[in-house]
């Protein structure tokens, strides 16, 4: 099974600090790392290539820095990484975030499957991975929690709908975004670290990507305005009971009731 | 020592206030015993204690009355040292929960003694400072954490709580009122009774106020797993790595029948059960730089030592789960069978030949016999599991194998209790352990302190 996997550098941090006048995020000072839910894809992919053989590609888009996300996945056991990386392919927004993956994704030749986590920690949009299969004509699944079944040419999964658990089969190829907790991601192999610390990270650019049609890449392929940038608000309320036991005891199963949590 | 009457608790009462002392069965049963040994006692009278003046008041009301009095913080001890087995009063820190200061110009906090080691971890490295000693326990108090002498992970590189007590305040058996250390750096004044109080497990003193060292925190940490063949190549290349000249913050060993444990208590998958057993690595620095070329080092190491691999945990969440799962230890052979531990400690390098022997003892009783522990600074967490055997049987063989694993632990250099204490349940073995000549001395130091034998009795030397 040829199995591609999108993954992405996002800054380490659980709170990324924002710059509320320029509307970005503050990435200075702040160290990096592979986005958390494509660690679930990369798992995923390696567990598939473990069962039919094969082999796991990993792309990623971003700038040469972000090489470094390639070869944490080489750590983990993936064969071959390609990083989308040209000044043409800054400010994308996640339609043309998705039409540039979906362009390197044709380099790569015959795949059986795309696996990307369900969103990433800094953008939150979870729109990439659909939109990537929407370029390539192809079918997918998102927010997969399990695989229940798979075969060379096929996919069961359930996926996490909110209100619903549904259970999909999909032919292959096809396009599935992992949700958190599918798998338990392995730890990085120090011994492939050493091994593929000269493998080559291939880097694909403007030229190789741009054919002869219009082109949607960067600032100017991304329709997405962005009006304000700020963090959520956060909406955690507390009260404060004193009494006597049995009376605190009522009051909290009330509480309970009319919150409808029983 | 006497049995308490209602003019004794009106006298409690009144200093504390009504609603702060209790009686007979408004006593909860937690207080009988503490969090692993089966001793269990209800004292007559359950105080808590607001403040020093209060505290004072007390031990001068009980040593005049001759009423026995034992202090409990959370009562996660592991020995009974926090349980009242002479009755009288228990004597609560926990309404004594105030950081006093933190004072970033000495990096120094000061505390009362009823504050949750958590609690307070969290508060300094809010503020970029690192409160260094790591008991598992998080929800012990500092008071208790001082008065065993806690030890924990981070022991290896940062030593243990005396390493970091500067000072304290505390209330003698007589009602009396001291002060020792201060905001200093150094000391050579006199006696050190200080580290006297530290380790002492509420013996000798009621402290009432604490002062602490802090550090920087290290901005970044790292962790190594490193699969082994075997538990005793995971154990013998500890030395070698740290031959290698630099200093992990933690070194744990554990088996892959701990780690399935753990897994099943918390419903959480381990990263890797591929190997028989593991080392735990942790590193801190400032820069992800810095750290990688340090556990480059050990890694390089453990390889030489022949480990399968060594997996890298280099972000918050990886290590989490890691040390989430060596967090929970504990907790899940307690709830996979009635158990006793020994908490023995001997010099590093003589590991193996106690683990060695464990499992000499557990081939020869047929009873599990599980260790799991800091392997960096010789500490070993064995623990003795009942399972299926009955309760004579049991009753039988568990004091022949605690009696021989400290014997064990003594021949290869070692001490009755690295972190946990003596309490009540251990203090036979020290005794044994020490010998007449210290025990001579160490039970004249609680008499020159406590003669009447009033405060916690019938622990560590009496």
């Amino acid at each position: 099974m040829r199995i591609a996997v999108c993954i992405k550098q996002v800054p380490d941090t659980t709170e990324v600090a924002i710059d509320e006048e320029k509307g970005i995020l503050k990435r200075e000072g702040v160290d990096s790392r592979m986005n958390p839910y494509d660690l679930y894809g990369l798992e995923t992919a390696l567990r598939l290539k473990e069962k039919f053989g094969g082999e796991v590609i990993v792309i990623s888009m971003g700038p040469p820095q972000a090489a470094a996300v390639i070869k944490e996945a080489y750590a983990m056991g993936a064969d071959t990484g390609f990083l989308l990386s040209d000044r043409k392919f800054a400010g994308a927004d996640t339609l043309a975030t998705a039409y540039t993956l979906a362009k390197g994704i044709k380099k790569l030749g015959t795949l059986d499957l795309i696996i990307t986590g369900m969103q990433t920690t800094d953008g939150d949009t979870a729109q990439v991975g659909p939109g990537i299969a929407e370029y390539l004509g192809w079918p997918h699944i998102s927010y997969v929690t399990k695989i229940v079944d798979s075969s060379d040419s096929s996919l069961t999964v359930t996926t996490d709908m909110l209100d619903t658990i549904e259970t999909q089969k999909i032919e292959l190829p096809a396009l599935i975004t992992v949700a958190k907790d599918i798998n338990r991601p392995r730890l990085l192999s120090y011994k492939l670290k050493c091994a593929t610390q000269n493998k080559e990270v291939k880097i694909l650019n403007y030229k190789d990507l741009a054919g002869e049609e219009e082109v949607f890449f960067g600032l100017d392929g991304s329709p997405t305005q962005v009006e304000r940038i700020f963090p959520p608000q956060r909406n955690c309320q507390q009260e404060l009971w004193q009494g006597e036991p049995q009376e605190l005891a009522n009051r909290l199963v009330a509480k309970l009731k009319e919150l409808r949590f029983i | 020592m006497k049995k308490m009457t209602m003019s004794d608790v009106d006298f409690l009462q009144n200093v504390v206030g009504p609603l702060n002392v209790y009686v007979g069965e408004a006593i909860n049963e937690d207080y009988a015993h503490d969090e692993l040994s089966e001793i269990k006692a209800l004292p007559d009278c359950l105080v808590e204690a607001g403040s020093t003046h209060e505290i004072a008041q007390i031990m001068q009301y009980a040593y005049n009355k001759e009423i026995p009095v034992t202090v409990r913080g959370s009562g996660t001890g592991l020995c009974g040292g926090a349980v009242a087995v002479a009755g009288g009063i228990l004597l609560s820190t926990a309404r004594l929960n105030k950081v006093i200061e933190i004072d970033e110009g000495n990096l120094i906090a000061r505390v009362q003694p009823g504050v949750i080691l958590l609690n307070f971890q969290d508060q300094v490295e809010k503020l970029g400072l690192l409160y260094a000693p790591d008991p598992g326990e998080k929800s012990a108090t500092i008071g208790g954490n001082v008065m065993t002498n806690a030890g924990g992970m981070r022991a290896i590189k940062y030593g243990v709580t005396r390493d970091h007590v500067l000072g304290m305040e505390v209330v003698l058996p007589t009602g009396e009122i001291i002060n020792l250390g201060g905001k200093i750096g150094k000391n050579s004044s006199g006696y050190s009774l200080l580290d006297l109080f530290i380790g002492s497990e509420g013996t000798l003193g009621i402290v009432t106020e604490i002062t602490l060292k802090l550090l920087p925190l290290p901005k970044k940490t790292a962790t190594l797993l490193v699969p082994f063949p075997s538990l005793n190549d995971t154990i013998r290349a500890v030395p070698e790595v740290l031959k290698g000249r630099i200093i992990p913050n933690a070194v744990e060993f554990m088996e892959r029948e701990i780690i399935e444990a753990a897994e099943e208590f918390l419903g959480k998958p381990f990263p890797d059960k591929s190997a028989p057993a593991y080392l735990l690595l942790r590193f801190d620095g400032n820069s992800k730089d810095e750290l990688e070329k340090v556990y480059e080092i050990a890694a390089n190491i453990c390889l030489q030592q022949g480990a399968n691999d060594v997996y890298i945990a280099d972000t918050a969440d990886r290590q989490q789960l890691i040390w989430e799962t060596r967090g929970a230890f504990l907790e899940a052979l307690k709830a996979s069978s009635e158990m006793d531990e020994v908490d023995v400690v001997v010099p590093r390098t003589e590991i193996p030949h106690l683990i060695d022997y464990t499992q000499k003892l557990r081939a020869e009783y047929g009873v599990r016999v599980l260790s799991f522990g800091h392997a960096g600074d010789g500490n070993v967490h064995i623990y003795i599991l009942r399972d299926n055997l009955p309760q004579d049987k049991w009753q039988q063989v568990l004091p022949e194998i605690m009696q021989k694993l400290y014997d064990k632990g003594q021949e290869l250099g070692g001490q009755v209790s690295g972190e946990h204490g003596i309490g009540f349940a251990k203090k036979e073995y020290l005794w044994h352990s020490l010998g007449e000549t210290q025990m001579r001395l160490q039970r004249s130091i609680k008499e020159a302190f406590d003669p009447k034998g009033l405060l916690n009795p019938h622990k560590v030397v009496s």
